[in-house]
């Protein structure tokens, strides 16, 4: 009988323990996620932007989401460099015709993988980008090559509208 | 405090302490019994008191006239330099006051690993003030954040993706740290309100340090046990409340000396130039106080590992009591551990200079080199001395060397072959 008084009691606090976390989750959680991208951060999710003075080798830097993105129109020399690499040689192996739809066109975030510096442009071992924090070196199709960076700089979603026309995001 | 029972002597104090004892508090703090061979390096603590009252008082002004908006922080800032009575006094004195409350700081964690004053019975102690020291960390970087130039936005975006390093949530914790996609108003809005709380913080937690070491007393140059309160011991007032004063007095010279002649000599050029999200400054560089860390981070090839290996450095110190179980306290009786510890000095000065210059040759070797020196002291070293080590015999009282002619090894030495 006393065995059985027991029984129920610890049921009675397990049960009002695990209520009791449940409602202090469902306080905590709104607390925590104040904190996350708010409506009028997410409402600024894309960009168009021209790219009809773009002259082969040159690029241009454009703001997407806080964040600088390079547009850079390749010549044939760092197209040819970019896709004659042995994948095996890379940290993060991603062929060059994966990240450059259009060969002429690469298209990615100016932003280095290891702690978000902005990379400088026609620097570094592999002619392509070098991170001046932590010297970090990118080749001509932005894959980490030398340095801290785990993985090569991220391509974002993105469109050609029209010729002369490219949506980020 | 339960080591006397005070009776106030006017009827209105009795009364009041009858209610709340805080004529109480104040006896056994003039009373407190404190070792008589306290040195300089003891002066610290109060330095440290009076750094913090600063930070909190000069604060409490700026932000009186400062603007936490991404658009207008950086004018703010200016205007309180160019407009404000006294702005650029009170924003020296904030800016200097926490390169000074570092300096400070580091000159009484390394008194503490001098004097073993880490060991049983003052591991809380030791715990509670590795808290503060990161607080204080977290609190110097988002108010380096706050004046919103060059080198408050790149450092912010650096020390913020160190958490990008944590696998499968990384980026998400990134993410909800920033607000937003990048370094932007919501992250200084935030920064802004963290950086007025974490001061009350440290405030909660110098009162719990003081607490625990109340409870034992002071650890003190010879690292002995004390009879308190006895022939070993004087009153903190007006005793140490004096020696401190004077200590403190020479300490603001130096304050003053940066804040008058030299204010921004510790800070950055670039950081008189408006946040750029474009453009990255060629050479990203923390505060001094920071800078064996972000060697320690550098030195690490990989992302992950190097930010373990950075957290790990401080974790390390936290955890000290229990890798160094020596139960002779002072270096003074240590001979070995005496050499070690300047050789940790000499490492973490060697970090310092290398985590400023540029992560690469020479440099690059030297850190590395560096920070392998460093674990190793606390991990193999220190465990390994606390076995091996032949310590020297320590004195039953402070009275007895003094008596005897000194303290120093060689002396003890001496004496103990002629016995």
């Amino acid at each position: 009988m006393s065995e059985k008084k027991v029984k129920r009691r610890e049921f009675i606090f397990t049960a009002t323990y695990a209520v009791g976390a449940v409602g202090v989750g469902a306080t905590v959680w709104p607390l925590i996620d104040q904190m996350n991208p708010d409506a009028s951060v997410k409402a600024l999710a894309s960009t168009e932007v021209d790219v009809s003075n773009v002259e082969k080798g040159q690029s241009i830097t454009v703001l997407w989401r806080g964040k600088p993105v390079f547009i850079r129109r390749r010549t044939d020399e760092e197209i040819a460099e970019a896709r004659d690499v042995n994948l095996e040689e890379l940290k993060h192996p991603e062929k060059d015709e994966d990240r450059a739809k259009d060969p002429e066109w690469l298209v990615m975030l100016g932003v280095c993988t290891h702690l978000g510096c902005v990379p400088l442009g026609d620097k570094g071992e592999y002619g392509g980008w070098f991170c001046p924090c932590h010297g970090s070196h990118y080749d001509t199709s932005g894959r980490i090559r030398k340095g801290p960076a785990p993985t090569n700089m991220e391509v974002p979603k993105y469109e050609f509208v029209n010729s002369n026309t490219i949506k980020i995001g | 405090m339960s080591d006397h029972e005070y009776t106030p002597s006017s009827k209105f104090g009795k009364w009041f302490n009858d209610r709340l004892p805080l004529l109480t508090l104040g006896k056994h703090l003039t009373d407190y019994p404190t070792p008589k061979n306290l040195n300089y390096w003891w002066t610290f603590g109060g330095i440290l008191t009076f750094c913090l009252i600063t930070q909190i008082v000069t604060g409490l002004i700026l932000a009186m006239h400062y603007v936490a908006h991404a658009d207008l922080a950086f004018g703010s800032v200016e205007h309180i330099m160019r407009n404000v009575n006294y702005g650029w006094l009170i924003r020296y004195v904030h800016a200097n006051g926490a390169s000074m409350f570092f300096l400070a700081v580091y000159i009484h964690i390394f008194r503490s690993l001098y004097y073993g004053s880490y060991k049983s019975p003052r591991e809380i102690i030791w715990i509670l003030g590795m808290i503060i020291y990161i607080l204080m960390m977290a609190a110097a970087f988002m108010g380096y954040v706050l004046p919103w130039g060059q080198m408050s936005f790149w450092g912010a975006t650096v020390i913020t993706n160190l958490f990008s390093a944590i696998p499968l949530v990384g980026e998400s914790i990134v993410t909800w740290l920033w607000g937003g996609y990048s370094v932007d108003n919501p992250t200084l809005t935030r920064f802004f309100s963290l950086h007025y709380l974490i001061p009350f913080l440290i405030l909660g937690l110098v009162v719990l340090h003081i607490w625990a070491l109340h409870v034992p007393g002071n650890n003190n140059p010879i690292g002995i046990d004390l009879k308190k309160p006895s022939k070993d011991t004087v009153p903190f007032h007006p005793y140490i409340v004096i020696k401190d004063l004077f200590a403190l007095l020479i300490f603001l010279i130096v304050f003053a000396f940066f804040v008058f002649y030299s204010p921004n000599i510790l800070g950055h050029a670039d950081n008189y130039i408006e946040a750029n999200p474009m453009v990255t400054p060629a050479h990203i560089v923390p505060e001094w106080y920071l800078l064996p860390f972000y060697a320690i981070l550098r030195s690490v090839p990989d992302k992950l590992l190097g930010v373990i290996a950075m957290f790990g450095a401080l974790f390390i110190l936290v955890i000290l009591p229990w890798l160094d179980t020596s139960k002779t306290r002072s270096a003074v009786f240590r001979p070995l551990y005496k050499q070690f510890y300047w050789f940790l000095v000499a490492d973490v000065l060697i970090l310092g200079y290398v985590g400023a210059m540029p992560a690469e040759g020479i440099y690059l070797l030297v850190a590395r080199v560096a920070t392998a020196y460093y674990f190793a002291h606390f991990l193999i070293i220190l465990p390994i001395l606390s076995k091996k080590e032949k310590v020297l015999d320590v004195p039953l009282s402070i009275t007895e060397p003094v008596l005897g002619g000194s303290v120093s090894a060689s002396v003890v030495r001496e004496r103990k072959d002629k016995l």
